[in-house]
């Protein structure tokens, strides 16, 4: 029995230790904020773009947000669902924090907003496009300064119809972002008198995309859409190319294909058309400072990643600037972010009723490694929001 | 043995006492994650029975956590609480029953295929909840309401409330405690062990050694959905990744940490696993390195995990006792 | 499906199955003769498209990437054994999973210290770059025809080695009874070696040859690992043969499976397996 002592022993001993970790009080006249982003796995690179472009912001501004100077408490979340419910509570109950940033993977972005509003925190979305965040999901508190996955593919719609495309296959990963990506598309393409003729959908994350395109090849289409980003981007744009289907059947994607995966595809990149809220060359004097001011920073060139948490830190500040500084005005601080016009490197945009942005989508051609903007693929254009209370 | 039972039984009380009162001391967030250290508790000495009584390896084992944990998602009503004495038979039940589907499977196998042919099987209830409609698909589901233990129009407790949540998860671990020792104790425990040493003598003892084991699989699976069932009432977030083999290797490891074939030590390797998890990701952001780097220690070092480190360390003093 | 679609899909499936197959004989092969399972299989994958991606930069060509690679794979495999493997043979499957477990964590995080989280991709060499037209739309790459005939020269190779040479004798002792061959005077440990140095180089080199077809990113190890764990499965643990004929199965499954039942792609490999193991519980070459 002696072994069940020293068991217990050890339970105890653990149970004190956790008791003697307690939050560290943060002084009132300071933001703290929470950035739980992925700095593990998949999705590392653009967890660390996000954090970069927020603190570039804050990094401009003296270290402070609205006046107000900034504390950071960081969580890696690893892009795993299973640990996110904790991991958000982590900074909201232990650290306490005024506001929570984060993420990159939908699911992880769901249970935050679970969280946030169950203790009503402020929350700020930098990446992840699940419909359902500004949707079925709203709230006060919740805020998104990136996309919805319809946004971008909806854009498409009108484009191919003008390039007289009358018949689509659709390809993508049979999960939520990619299907809410092609519903999108779909919606406009489809009231434009375009016709689908073959939604097809592969299981994430598989790669083996040949038969699919011996069946595309068969059912011979005007015009491929497709929703694929990092790894799997870069397969399907190399394998397409590599069946000689791209001069045949030319292939348009929601942006995500081509953004930070172009090197990486060699010359298959070269030409294909995406949509998405921010592109390379674009003429704006915020964008020129923006890119200066990141590459100085940081020594590489920033993507829509940073862009989207650059925007973040904007939007905070926008809420705090009109309340003075005041973190505790939650009020008016929602006010203010509803309000806001955000001059972002991607062009000026506001907030729609659901709290997502009302943009500009531009339509980009892959050119080297870069993604130059060819002309606005659809003006300030707002997310339907279908299902969200606050319209 | 220098303490008698008596002693042991109260030592366990204290135990149990002091993670009763921890409540009383502990900020929101730290009773949380003890609660779920509870929760992992009870998953990890439902999987010891396969493991370390049965010696039954498994790499499958989250699909009944998954899955028990999708049950209550998927039953409870959106905009009201459920009935807590429907949905927890019901949610243990789906986990016992989809155990002994696989299990009439995957227990025809042995060894190295054993191990495998659980993988594959986790990996399919993955997808099927992955890519299908049927559980929210890969953004995973919300439950809303924490069910309600309603009896009529009484209700006895809350688990709305935090502290309640947390007795009522700590009672259930005590349950499943005092349940494996009376099954253990048990003829039906007994054999089990014996098929764990030697199969083949057992069945020429004239036991049906494949029922015994299925016994144990499909006890094990609705332990492990208990243990998915207060996951989703605690987090109320439930997503496909639960199911994923990456969360049947992390229970597994916490069998081993802990050391196998002791309820007790599956407890401590929970408890061990997530505070090891905690401390190093507050080190570094490469953490999953030292993680690895302890997993290989342990294996490589300390074979029969932390409830046996004190037995090794008893022998190393013991020849220096010697030399004196 | 018309006739033309059914060949061409046939040859997808055989194709990706050759290419599923050259990373599972390395797993079986390590399984079957030294009975190791190694969880960590998917991460020698992963290593070999990484020592692509580095050494086709470096060298400017994919094939002087292989010939430099090999042997570099080859070298971390026999150190990798002589350090950590070695003390596994006599502990239990259960702590073998463990092991390799932690050394899928430590190898994804060194990946990320080493080189990065980016993705990358890896120029063919020229001269298999182009594709051949089979109709006015669709061609196939020729690269993925030679990456074909590869895997069918590697998968003879293999079975002269292990079935004509003597080496291959030894390995087969002593797969069978590891004292007896020792007593023999046969060097056990050194044969343990080569075969895992040998499993190794296997998965290495299907990362590297799936490298220019692929993208070289974090934790492209994982569905690999799984997809050779359900081919040696079907196909029986140690057998070669068998990894070759449950790769093709796997191949075919997963390819007509997305054409003709999409809707269940995601569980067919996975289910065609679970009929295999109800049909013969020991795969479909297994020894039982």
């Amino acid at each position: 029995m002696e072994k069940t002592i020293n068991r217990l022993t050890g339970l105890l001993a653990g149970a004190a230790l956790l008791g003697l970790v307690t939050p560290a009080a943060h002084a009132a006249d300071t933001l703290k904020v929470g950035l739980m982003l992925p700095a593990t796995g998949t999705y590392a690179k653009l967890g660390n773009a996000i954090t970069n472009g927020f603190k570039l912001y804050v990094d401009e501004n003296g270290g402070k947000i609205g006046g107000v100077a900034v504390e950071y408490a960081v969580v890696d979340d690893e892009s795993d669902p299973a640990k996110a419910t904790e991991n958000a509570n982590k900074l909201v109950k232990r650290d306490e924090v005024d506001v929570l940033v984060g993420t990159v993977h939908s699911g992880v972005a769901m249970a935050m907003a679970k969280v946030a509003r169950g203790t009503k925190t402020l929350m700020i979305v930098p990446n992840a496009g699940a419909d359902e965040l500004t949707g079925p999901l709203c709230a006060p508190n919740i805020f998104r300064t990136s996309f919805t996955n319809w946004q971008p593919s909806y854009a498409m719609g009108p484009v191919l119809l003008d390039k007289g495309v009358k018949k689509v296959v659709t390809l993508t990963w049979k999960y939520s972002a990619g299907l809410q990506a092609i519903e999108g598309f779909k919606e406009s393409f489809t009231a434009g008198g375009g016709e689908i003729v073959k939604e097809l959908t592969l299981p994430f994350p598989n790669t083996e995309f040949q038969p699919y395109l011996t069946e595309i090849a068969s059912l011979k289409p005007d015009a491929v859409f497709v929703f694929f980003a990092g790894g799997g981007a870069v397969k399907l744009a190399k394998d397409y190319a590599a069946a000689g289907l791209k001069d045949s059947i030319p292939l348009y994607g929601s942006g995500f294909l081509t953004d930070g995966t172009l090197d990486a595809m060699g010359g298959a990149g070269e030409g294909l058309q995406t949509t998405l809220h921010y592109a390379d060359g674009l003429d704006n004097a915020k964008d020129k400072a923006f890119r200066a001011g990141y590459q100085k920073a940081y020594g590489m060139a920033p993507d829509v990643y940073a862009v989207q948490g650059y925007d973040a830190a904007q939007l905070l500040a926008a809420g705090l600037s009109a309340v003075s500084g005041k973190v505790d005005d939650r009020k008016g601080m929602i006010a203010a972010m509803e309000a806001a016009q955000i001059d972002s490197p991607r062009g000026t945009f506001s907030m729609s009723a659901a709290h997502n942005p009302v943009q500009d989508i531009y339509l980009r051609e892959g050119k080297g490694s870069a993604n130059p903007v060819v002309s606005v693929a659809a003006k300030a254009l707002a997310d339907p929001a279908r299902g969200c209370r606050m319209k | 043995m220098i303490f008698s039972d008596r002693t042991a039984l109260i030592l366990k009380l204290l135990g149990v006492s002091a993670l009763a009162g921890y409540p009383l001391v502990g900020s929101e967030f730290y009773i949380e994650l003890v609660a779920k250290v509870l929760i992992l508790a009870i998953f990890a000495m439902s999987l010891d029975l396969l493991v370390g009584f049965g010696g039954l390896v498994s790499l499958g084992h989250a699909a009944f956590f998954g899955i028990a944990a999708y049950t209550v998602a998927l039953i409870s009503p959106e905009y009201d609480p459920a009935n807590l004495w429907l949905v927890l038979p019901a949610s243990v039940l789906a986990a016992g029953l989809a155990a002994l589907a696989i299990g009439l499977l995957v227990l025809r196998t042995k060894g190295i295929y054993f191990i495998m042919v659980t993988l594959a099987f986790t990996q399919m209830a993955f997808y099927l909840f992955h890519d299908t409609a049927l559980g929210g698909g890969s953004d995973g589901i919300y439950l809303n309401f924490r069910p309600e233990p309603r009896v009529g129009e009484w209700m006895p407790f809350d688990l709305a409330e935090g502290h309640q949540l947390y007795y009522f998860i700590l009672a259930a671990l005590v349950a499943v405690y005092v349940l494996l020792g009376f099954v253990l104790r048990s003829p039906f425990g007994r054999v089990l062990v014996g098929i764990k040493s030697n199969e083949h003598r057992m069945r020429s003892m004239g036991y049906s050694t494949f029922h015994y084991k299925l016994g144990a699989f499909v006890l094990a699976g609705a332990l492990a959905g208990l243990a998915g069932f207060l996951y989703a009432v605690l987090f109320g977030f439930v997503t496909p990744e639960l199911l994923s083999w990456h969360e049947s290797g992390h229970v597994l490891m916490m069998v081993i940490l802990g050391g196998m074939g002791s309820p007790i030590g599956a407890m401590l390797g929970a408890g061990s696993m997530v505070a090891l998890e905690e401390g190093f990701s507050l080190l570094t952001k490469h953490w999953q390195l030292l993680m690895g780097l302890v997993i290989l220690a342990v294996v490589l070092f300390l074979p029969g995990g932390l409830i046996a480190l004190p037995a090794r360390l008893r022998g190393l003093f013991a020849r220096g006792d010697h030399h004196d | 499906m018309d006739i033309f679609s059914f060949l061409v899909q046939t040859l997808n499936a055989v194709q990706y199955g050759l290419l599923l197959f050259l990373v599972a004989s390395g797993l079986t092969l390590v399984f079957g003769i030294m009975g190791i399972i190694n969880l960590a299989h998917g991460s020698f994958y992963m290593a070999g498209a990484y020592l692509a991606f580095g050494l086709t930069s470096a060298t400017g060509n994919l094939l002087w990437a292989i010939v430099l690679g090999v042997p570099l794979a080859m070298a971390i495999g026999a150190a990798l054994e002589a350090l950590l493997f070695v003390h596994l043979y006599k502990r239990d499957h259960l702590e073998q999973v463990l092991l390799t477990y932690g050394l899928i964590l430590i190898f994804e995080e060194l990946r990320s210290i080493l080189v990065g989280d980016d993705v990358h991709g890896v120029p063919m060499p020229d001269f298999l770059a182009g594709s051949i037209p089979l109709d006015d739309t669709l061609s196939y790459p020729v690269y993925r025809l030679a990456i074909s005939v590869v895997c069918v020269g590697l998968a003879i190779g293999l079975y002269f080695l292990i079935q004509r040479t003597r080496l291959g004798m030894m390995i087969r002792a002593g797969s069978h009874d590891r004292d007896m061959v020792q007593s023999l005077g046969i060097n056990i440990k050194l044969i343990y070696r080569v075969v895992f140095a040998l499993g190794v180089v296997m998965a290495a080199l299907g990362g590297m040859l799936a490298a220019p077809i692929s993208s070289v990113a974090p934790n492209m190890g994982g569905q690999v690992l799984i997809l050779s764990f359900v081919v040696v499965v079907v196909g029986g643990i140690g057998s070669v043969w068998g990894a070759l004929i449950g790769a093709l199965l796997i191949g075919f499954a997963d390819t007509f499976g997305k054409v003709i039942l999409p809707d269940f792609a995601g569980v067919m490999v996975y289910l065609v397996m679970a009929a295999v193991l109800l049909w013969r519980p020991e795969g479909l070459l297994g020894k039982g």
